[in-house]
């Protein structure tokens, strides 16, 4: 659902609460909203405090990985002999992921006041936004208030430059992403060296997702043991996460609910539960790259980063995609399996070749030339591609395969025998 | 809200022209200024040739790779990493669509083939014969939330639906 929107009751506003509110866009709006207090509050600590207060709060990254945000500041060397960076994750490419597109969209200023906190943390002088080529509207809106907040001065000796990408999933991964900033193919980069060692143009540099940073003003204004405190579940989860909710709901859209929230409540509450005379059959609950749940999973499943593990998924960056009992599990895992194959850098064998066969063998099953074996194959392939590569672009083929084969195993099963009709791929 | 004016000619029909002088040169200088290597300014460059010229032709790489210090088969291998780099002409104006497993739910190869025939483009990456309109399939746009997202040029357009299709083509034509 496009905003403006009235929130569900059940939710916890903070990062969405000026969605929808067009003046909250400008500088002069944000200001007026306690806007950049924040900032000039961090400007006059000590970084080593900002980082103490990050650390405290819990708050950990909301771009996938979930790594303790403070402490990955804390990687940064203390004593600073070289120039430091900061990089911002805003290339949001992880299909069922849309969260970080309406914060740019509604709110570019807490974004930018994060972004300038952090950079303060961790000794940065430039900073650059990587925003995803695709995103033209967040881009203008950013722009805009970007030019805003640069007139009037709030980023002290501080610089934020906007970079546009060009179309390549890969380079939310965090080394590629520090490539393409540095005019080069957005290959990831074989770790160590770790960013915070030798990141973007060598420097020791941090990269965050844009919900993570946006969350930073927030938490020194309200303090860490406030943002602490919000938790329904597992104490290592904390704050407020925004979920977007895509597929077979009546209102998809994204929902702000505190860490813990059941997942359950979210689709039939919040978003409206599922189309009339259909029932859930399925649902990837953190962007594409995790394992499927099944229904009984999804039903019983908290929404904290422990939570979705013990069901044996991943929070990941909160991209929770429904399917409903009309879905050909087949057919959109192949679609899945396209897609990565599509969006591999084709750097590692393992990828390069794992993500395009299984897309084949996929098609193939579709199309009823399926052979019984080829589910054991696929099997065999997601195994060579899990933790053997550079980065996890292939890992996160395997997610859907190996979980889709396991719980619906009898739908390969059908196409195999010719129980149904053969879907030809174009 | 866009990004950039995007005046694509048709196919065809254009002669090699160096893209910077004047005041995009001068816009190119300011890109330099945010980053400590010349080379870091490519993706911002070739985004500014694509803008002037609506493609990437082999000349104005190797121009790019001129300004920048680079040597143009390097240009190249960073121009064919990137999708949104076109190294052909396209139509005047050019569409995507994502079809990725959220949007595929919700009936986006529908509005894929209302698209192609409302557009005259009928085969996906071919241009219509009008030169105005090339379609294609890109995976995921970041707005699952509002299926079926659908670009056209630098718009970005929420929640489209077959039913929707021939105005908003007309929109454009």
């Amino acid at each position: 659902m496009g905003y403006p929107h009235k929130p569900h009751a059940r939710e916890t506003v903070l990062l969405s609460k000026h969605f929808g509110e067009a003046d909250a866009r400008s500088y002069k709006g944000w200001v007026k909203r306690g806007g950049y207090e924040m900032l000039e509050r961090a400007l006059a600590m000590e970084p080593a405090k900002i980082i103490d207060l990050v650390k405290e709060s819990g708050l950990r990254g909301r771009g996938g990985a979930g790594f303790p945000t403070g402490l990955k500041w804390s990687f940064m060397p203390k004593e600073k002999r070289k120039p430091h960076y900061l990089c911002v994750n805003a290339d949001e490419s992880e299909p069922g992921t849309f969260k970080d597109r309406e914060i740019m969209r509604w709110t570019p200023h807490a974004l930018l006041e994060g972004a300038a906190i952090a950079a303060r943390a961790i000794q940065a002088e430039v900073t650059y936004i990587y925003i995803r080529g695709e995103f033209t509207e967040p881009w203008a809106v950013m722009a805009k208030a970007l030019a805003e907040a640069k007139a009037a001065g709030v980023f002290g000796r501080g610089k934020i430059h906007l970079h546009r990408g060009a179309g390549a999933y890969i380079c939310g991964e965090e080394t590629a992403l520090m490539n393409s900033i540095e005019g080069k193919r957005g290959n990831p980069r074989i770790k160590p060296p770790f960013p915070a060692a030798a990141g973007v143009f060598g420097m020791p540099t941090t990269i965050n997702n844009v919900e993570t940073l946006a969350a930073v003003p927030l938490i020194l204004k309200q303090g860490p043991a406030w943002y602490k405190g919000l938790s329904l579940a597992s104490p290592k989860s904390t704050g407020t996460k925004l979920f977007s909710v895509c597929g077979h709901v009546q209102r998809p859209g994204n929902y702000e609910v505190t860490m813990g929230f059941p997942l359950k409540d979210l689709l039939y509450e919040l978003a409206g539960g599922m189309r009339p005379g259909r029932t859930l059959k399925a649902c990837i609950p953190g962007g594409s790259s995790v394992p499927i749940l099944d229904r009984d999973e999804t039903e019983s499943c908290l929404l904290d980063y422990e939570g979705v593990v013990e069901r044996g998924s991943m929070l990941g960056s909160g991209g929770v995609i429904v399917f409903d009992d009309s879905t050909d599990m087949v057919y959109q895992i192949m679609r899945l399996a396209r897609f990565y194959a599509h969006e591999s850098c084709a750097q590692c064998t393992q990828c390069r070749e794992g993500t395009a066969w299984t897309t084949k063998i996929l098609e193939r099953i579709l199309a009823g030339q399926g052979k019984t074996a080829d589910l054991d194959l696929l099997l065999d392939l997601s195994e060579n591609m899990t933790g053997k590569t550079i980065c996890v672009l292939s890992d996160s083929c395997a997610a859907p395969v190996v979980s889709g084969i396991k719980k619906f195993k009898n739908e390969f099963e059908d196409y195999i025998a010719g129980r149904r009709k053969p879907v030809l791929v174009a | 809200m866009s990004v950039s004016a995007h005046p694509t000619p048709p196919a065809g029909t254009e002669e090699y022209q160096p893209v910077f002088t004047g005041q995009t040169l001068e816009q190119l200088g300011e890109i330099f200024t945010r980053y400590p290597t010349k080379q870091a300014a490519l993706l911002p460059a070739l985004w500014l040739v694509q803008q002037a010229r609506g493609w990437i032709s082999d000349r104005n790489m190797a121009e790019v790779a001129e300004v920048l210090g680079l040597t143009p088969a390097y240009v190249k291998g960073v121009v064919t990493f990137y999708t949104m780099y076109h190294q052909h002409p396209v139509g005047r104006h050019f569409v995507q669509v994502c079809t990725t497993s959220p949007c595929n739910i919700c009936g986006a190869e529908a509005v894929v083939k209302a698209l192609l025939d409302a557009t005259g483009a009928r085969e996906l990456g071919a241009t219509s014969p009008d030169g105005k309109w090339t379609v294609i399939e890109v995976e995921c746009l970041g707005a699952c939330g509002f299926a079926t997202p659908v670009l056209v040029d630098d718009d970005f357009i929420e929640s489209v639906t077959p039913e929707k299709v021939p105005d908003l083509v007309r929109k454009y034509n």
